[in-house]
C-alpha cells in the first residue's frame, strides 16, 4: 500500500509514492538521496535528524512522510548558498564546533532555529536549547561556542 | 589557507563537507542491487536453542534470504582474541551463534532482504524455540562454586587470573606506623553511544572473487587481516574501507560478527548488503566498557607518606572474550596503578570473568580510566582519614620532574613529565585557599560545595610492538605513512591511522605543511581504504600523532633529503650550503639562485637532470615502531555544588591542566579534551549499563541510559605544561583520552568532598540525585546513632 505525497524540500518540489509507515528522515535519506539528515537512534532522543519543517525544527525520525504531505522541508543540504555558509556553519567551523560530524548536521539545524527564536541567547539559553541533540565527541563546549559565535555575527 | 606551522590552531579541512551535509558515512553507501540485512537476536541472557522456524520470514515480502547460525557455521568461523595473556581461556566464539546463546543481543540469525524494512519486518518472524539457562551478570558472584556456567572451559567463569606489583606490599603494612584504608569500589559498566552506531555495506565481486566491506571501523587494516584470517579469505582479496565514521571510543576497534556475516552473506545471494545498526541494537551488540568490582586497600603514614596500594579486581568480560579484552583490565589497568606517585609497593590481582552479558572491552580510556579512578578516590579517601588535606598528601608523594625515563614500580618507564608544576598551574588558575574558605561560608547558609583533584598519568601511544609482542598482542603496533609529491608540487599522503573524529585530514597536513612548505589546501590526506595504501594499525590509545604522526614525519624527512639531493645538484651547488626555508631551497649567499620545492619535484618526475644513482619520482614510506610508550599526565580540578534537599550534583568549575608533550594542533586537542572531559563527568554523574540478574537489559536505549546533554557542562578551563615526549621524534604524546581518565575521580572527589562533613567517605559512581541523597541521609542517620550511643553510655 502506498501513498502518493508531494513534499518540497530545499525548495524542490518531489512528489512520491511513500509507504504510509516510511519516517521522513528515511524519505529523505533513502527517497530522495539527501543524506546530511542522520539517523542515530529508535528512540527520537539524539536529535542526528533535526530538519525543519515549515520553518520549525523536528526530528525528522518523529515525523512519517505523509504528514509531511504539501509541507516544506528544509534540511543541511539547503542551507548554504554555494560556498557561502550561514553564520551557524561559519561559526561550527570556526570554533570547532564538530568533530567526527555525525551530530552536526541536526546539531546545526537545531541551532538555525534556536537563533531564530533568540537571537541572542545567554549560555544558559544555549545549553537548553540544544540539550535535546546529543554529541558524543565534543564535550559541547565549542558548539556553545559556535552558536554563540553565529549570534554575534547575525546582530 | 597558506603554509602551516607545528603548534598553530588550523581550521579543519574535514569541516566544509561535514557543516554542508555532504560526509560519507557507511549509511551513505549506496551500491545498485544492494539488498539490507537484520540480525534475529536473543531476547535472553542464556539459552540453548532447541529448534529455529525461519518459515514465516522466508515467505516474508521482499526477502531474498534467511541463514542460521548453523547455516553458515563452517564459513564463518570463530572471531579472534587479538591479545594473549597466559592461561587465557579462550571460548569459540561463533559469529552466528548456533547451540547455545550467551547474552542478550548474541545474532542467532540473519535475513536478507530488497529494504531495510523489509529486512527488519521479516526478522520479526524467525521463531526461534530457546530452553531458557540460568544467568549470571555480576562478575563476582559469577566465580562461586554453583554459578551458572558459561564455558565448559572455563571452569568458575574464570577467563584469566593475572597479577602485577612492585615492593611488598604484605611487608610495608607491617609497620605498626601504617595505617591501611580499604573500600570496596565498582568502576560500573558503561556504554559507549558513539552517535554513529556501527554500520557494514559488503560488495562481492563474484568476478574476481573479491569482497570490499564498506564498514564503520577505527581500525580498517586490522579488519582486513582478522576477516581475511577468521574466514580464510585470501588477504589480498579483501578491502576494507572506513569512510566518514562518527565516532568510535574504542567501541569500533575490534573484529565484529557482523562484519563477517555480511561479507559471507553478500557473497550467497550474490548481490551488495547493507546492515546498519539501530541504536538499541547497538546497546546490546557493540562492545561496553568498564565493569570493575574492586577491593582495594591504600597504605600510609599519619605524616601523609603512602607506602603502597593493593588491589583485587573482578573484570567483567561478558560472554566472550572480544578482540582486546584480555589487555584492557591487565596491563592498561595494573601498570598505572601507581599514579603520578612513588607507591613504592604495588600488588594487583586480577580476575577476567564470563558473564551473561555483551561482551567488555576498550572504552575511552580502556583500563587507564579505571586504574587513575582508584588511586585519586583512594589518595584522598587516604588524606580524609589521616585529616590532612588532599593536594598535601598528594605534593608529598608525587614523584619528581623528569624529562628522559623514569622507572616506577610496575616496571614501566615513564617518558617525560613535570606533576608537582601541573599542580601548581592547576592552583595558579584555582585559588584553593579562596574556595575552602568560601566552602565554609556557602556550608553555614546550608549549600554543599565541594572541590575533588586528581592527578593522572596514562600509558599512550600504543606502542613497541616488540613490547606488546612480549605481552601478548597479536599485531604489531607501529605505524605507517606514505608521502608522495605529485610532478606539480602537490602531495597525497596515505596514513596507516583511521580518524573519526580526531581530524587527522587536518593534522597530518598540517605536519606536512609545516615541514615541506607547502600550503595545506595542496595536501591531500588519504586514510582508511587498505586498497588505497600500506599497512596501518590505526586510531586507538591516543597514538595517532605519537605515533602515525611520527611515521609521517619520517617519511617528510625521506623526501626532504631527497629534495635536498636534487636540488643541491640543480643548482650547482655543494649541499652543505643549500637551504630550505618554507618550501625554497636557496644557496647560501646568493640570492637569486633558488628553487622551490614545487619546482625540485617537477625534476624528479622529469628525471631529464639527476644526480648520479637518483631514482626519478617522489613518493617515501615510512613505518615507525617507537621504543617507548607516550605518558601524558595531568592535575584536574573540579567544583560541585550538592543539593542538600534533592541530592543533585551541579558542576561548577572545572580546570584542567594536561602535559600532551609538544602539541600540533592546540584547537584539536582542546576539543578533544573537552570531550573527554564530558565523558569522564558522564560517567561520574549519570551514566550506567544495568542488567536485571536474568541478563535483561534495563539501560537498553537512549531512553533509558543517561547520556550527557549539553546543560551539565559548565565552561571548561583549560590551560597545558609541555614536557616533550622523547618517544617519538616529535615529541607530541596524546591527548584523546587523558579527559576521561582524570574527570572521573575528579568530580568524585568534588561530590564527597561537598557531603565529607556529613561523614560519607566513598560512594560509588554514578553519583545520581538518589544516590548522594541515600548517602546523604546515611551519613545522618549513623551520626545520630552515634550521638544516641554516646549519650546512653554517659548516662
Ligand atoms: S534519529 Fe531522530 S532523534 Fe535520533
Ligand atoms: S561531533 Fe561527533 S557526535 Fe558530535
Amino acid at each position: 500500500m502506498s501513498t502518493e505525497i508531494t513534499v518540497t524540500v530545499n525548495g524542490t518540489a518531489h512528489p512520491a509514492s511513500v509507504e504510509p509507515r516510511l519516517l521522513l528522515a528515511h524519505f529523505l535519506r533513502d527517497v530522495l538521496n539527501l543524506t546530511g539528515t542522520h539517523v542515530g537512534c529508535d528512540t527520537s532522543q539524539c536529535g542526528a535528524c533535526t530538519v525543519h519543517l515549515n520553518g520549525e525544527a523536528v526530528k525528522s525520525c518523529t515525523v512519517f512522510a505523509v504528514q509531511a504531505d504539501g509541507a516544506e522541508v528544509t534540511t543541511i543540504e539547503g542551507l548554504a548558498d554555494g560556498d557561502s555558509y550561514t553564520n551557524v556553519q561559519q561559526g561550527f567551523w570556526d570554533e570547532h564546533g564538530l568533530q567526527c560530524g555525525f551530530c552536526t548536521p541536526g546539531m546545526i539545524m537545531t541551532s538555525e532555529a534556536l537563533l531564530k527564536q533568540n537571537p541572542d541567547p545567554s549560555e544558559d539559553e544555549i545549553r537548553a536549547g540544544i540539550a535535546g541533540n546529543y554529541c558524543r565527541c565534543t564535550g559541547y563546549q565549542n558548539i556553545v561556542n559556535a552558536i554563540g559565535a553565529a549570534a554575534k555575527a547575525g546582530s | 589557507m597558506a603554509v602551516a606551522t607545528f603548534g598553530e590552531s588550523v581550521k579543519r579541512t574535514e569541516d566544509p563537507r561535514l557543516i554542508t551535509g555532504r560526509g560519507k558515512y557507511v549509511d551513505d553507501v549506496r551500491l545498485s542491487g544492494m539488498a539490507h540485512i537484520a540480525f534475529v537476536r536473543s531476547q535472553y541472557g542464556h539459552a540453548r536453542i532447541k529448534s529455529i522456524d525461519t518459515s514465516a520470514a522466508v515467505d516474508s515480502p521482499g526477502v531474498i534470504a534467511v541463514f542460521t547460525g548453523a547455516d553458515l557455521q563452517e564459513e564463518l568461523g570463530g572471531l579472534p582474541v587479538g591479545w594473549m595473556l597466559p592461561d587465557l581461556k579462550q571460548p569459540a566464539h561463533p559469529p552466528l551463534a548456533f547451540e547455545t546463546v550467551r547474552y542478550l543481543g548474541d545474532a542467532v540469525a540473519v535475513v536478507v532482504a530488497d529494504t531495510a524494512y523489509q529486512a527488519n519486518d521479516a526478522a520479526a518472524l524467525v521463531n526461534v524455540d530457546y530452553e531458557i539457562l540460568p544467568a549470571i551478570v555480576n562478575a563476582e558472584d559469577a566465580t562461586k562454586d554453583g554459578a551458572p556456567l558459561l564455558h565448559e572451559e572455563a571452569p568458575n567463569n574464570i577467563g584469566f587470573d593475572w597479577e602485577v606489583g612492585g615492593g611488598d606490599y604484605g611487608e610495608a603494612i607491617k609497620d605498626p606506623d601504617v595505617i591501611v584504608v580499604k573500600e570496596r569500589i565498582v568502576n560500573q559498566r558503561l556504554i559507549p553511544n558513539s552517535m554513529e552506531t556501527r554500520g557494514v555495506v559488503a560488495d562481492y565481486d563474484a568476478g574476481k572473487g573479491n569482497i570490499t566491506l564498506y564498514t564503520s571501523t577505527q581500525i580498517p587494516h586490522l579488519v582486513k587481516l582478522l576477516f581475511s584470517l577468521v574466514t580464510g579469505w585470501p588477504e589480498q582479496k579483501v578491502r576494507v574501507i572506513a569512510p566518514d565514521v562518527g565516532g568510535g571510543f574504542g567501541s569500533k576497534l575490534y573484529l565484529y560478527a557482523e562484519e563477517v556475516v555480511a561479507g559471507i552473506v553478500a557473497r550467497h545471494v550474490q548481490r551488495p548488503v547493507k546492515w546498519i545498526e539501530s541504536r538499541s541494537e547497538a546497546y546490546v551488540s557493540t562492545a561496553h566498557g568498564r565493569d570493575h568490582i574492586c577491593d582495594v586497600e591504600i597504605a600510609g603514614k599519619q605524616d601523609g607518606e603512602i607506602v603502597g596500594i593493593k588491589v583485587d579486581l573482578y573484570a567483567n568480560l561478558g560472554a566472550y572474550i572480544s578482540t582486546f579484552a584480555p589487555l584492557i583490565p591487565t596491563y592498561l589497568f595494573g601498570l598505572m596503578l601507581g599514579g603520578v606517585y612513588k607507591m613504592p609497593n604495588i600488588e594487583c590481582k586480577v580476575h577476567g570473568v564470563f558473564t551473561n552479558t555483551t561482551p567488555v572491552d576498550a572504552y575511552r580510556g580502556a583500563g587507564r580510566p579505571e586504574a587513575a579512578y582508584l588511586v585519586e578516590r583512594m589518595v584522598s579517601r587516604f588524606a580524609q582519614e589521616i585529616g590532612r588535606d588532599p593536594i598535601v598528601v598528594r605534593r608529598k608523594n608525587m614523584l619528581q620532574a623528569h624529562k628522559n625515563g623514569r622507572e616506577v614500580t610496575t616496571g614501566v618507564m615513564y617518558d617525560s613529565g613535570d606533576y608537582k608544576g601541573n599542580l601548581n598551574k592547576a592552583l595558579e588558575i584555582f585559588d584553593y585557599r579562596q574556595f575552602r574558605a568560601d566552602q565554609r561560608a556557602a556550608r553555614r547558609e546550608g549549600k554543599l560545595l565541594g572541590v575533588g583533584i586528581a592527578a593522572y598519568i596514562e600509558i599512550c601511544g600504543m606502542a613497541p610492538s616488540a613490547v606488546a609482542s612480549s605481552l601478548g598482542a597479536g599485531a604489531g603496533l607501529w605505524e605507517s605513512s606514505n608521502v608522495r609529491l605529485h610532478p606539480t608540487g602537490k602531495a597525497t599522503i596515505y596514513i596507516g591511522t583511521s580518524p573519526h573524529g580526531q581530524g587527522h585530514e587536518t593534522t597530518m597536513a598540517q605536519l606536512v605543511s609545516s615541514e615541506l612548505g607547502i600550503p595545506v589546501e595542496d595536501i591531500e590526506v588519504l586514510h582508511g581504504d587498505t586498497d588505497m595504501g600500506q599497512f596501518g594499525t590505526g586510531t586507538f590509545g591516543s597514538r595517532s600523532i605519537a605515533v602515525g604522526g611520527a611515521a609521517l614525519f619520517n617519511s617528510l624527512q625521506k623526501v626532504k633529503a631527497k629534495t635536498h639531493r636534487l636540488a643541491s645538484h640543480l643548482l650547482e651547488a655543494d649541499p652543505k650550503f643549500v637551504t630550505f626555508n618554507n618550501g625554497t631551497f636557496a644557496v647560501e649567499d646568493i640570492a637569486d639562485k633558488t628553487l622551490s620545492i614545487q619546482e625540485v619535484a617537477g625534476q624528479a618526475y622529469a628525471a631529464a637532470n639527476l644526480p648520479p644513482g637518483m631514482e626519478p619520482g617522489l613518493e617515501e614510506v615510512s613505518f615507525f615502531d617507537p621504543q617507548n610508550f607516550a605518558w601524558p599526565n595531568g592535575t584536574h580540578l573540579c567544583v560541585v555544588e550538592v543539593d542538600q534537599d534533592t541530592g543533585k550534583v551541579e558542576v561548577q568549575r572545572y580546570v584542567a591542566v594536561d602535559d600532551f608533550g609538544n602539541v600540533l594542533n592546540p584547537m584539536i586537542v582542546d576539543g578533544m579534551t573537552h570531550g573527554g572531559v564530558a565523558q569522564g563527568i558522564g560517567q561520574a554523574l549519570s551514566e550506567a549499563a544495568v542488567y536485571t540478574d536474568d541478563g535483561q537489559l534495563l539501560s537498553g536505549s537512549l531512553m533509558d541510559y543517561a547520556l550527557p546533554s549539553a546543560d551539565m557542562f559548565p565552561m571548561m578551563e583549560l590551560d597545558r605544561t609541555v614536557s616533550p615526549s622523547p618517544s617519538n621524534p616529535i615529541g607530541v604524546k596524546g591527548a584523546g583520552e587523558a579527559g576521561t581518565i582524570a574527570a572521573s575521580p575528579a568530580v568524585m572527589n568534588a561530590v564527597i568532598d561537598a557531603i565529607a562533613h556529613l561523614g560519607v567517605k566513598h560512594m560509588d559512581m554514578p553519583a545520581t540525585s538518589e544516590k548522594v541523597w541515600r548517602a546523604m541521609q546515611d551519613a545522618k542517620e549513623a551520626r545520630r546513632a552515634e550521638r544516641a550511643a554516646a549519650r546512653s553510655q554517659r548516662s
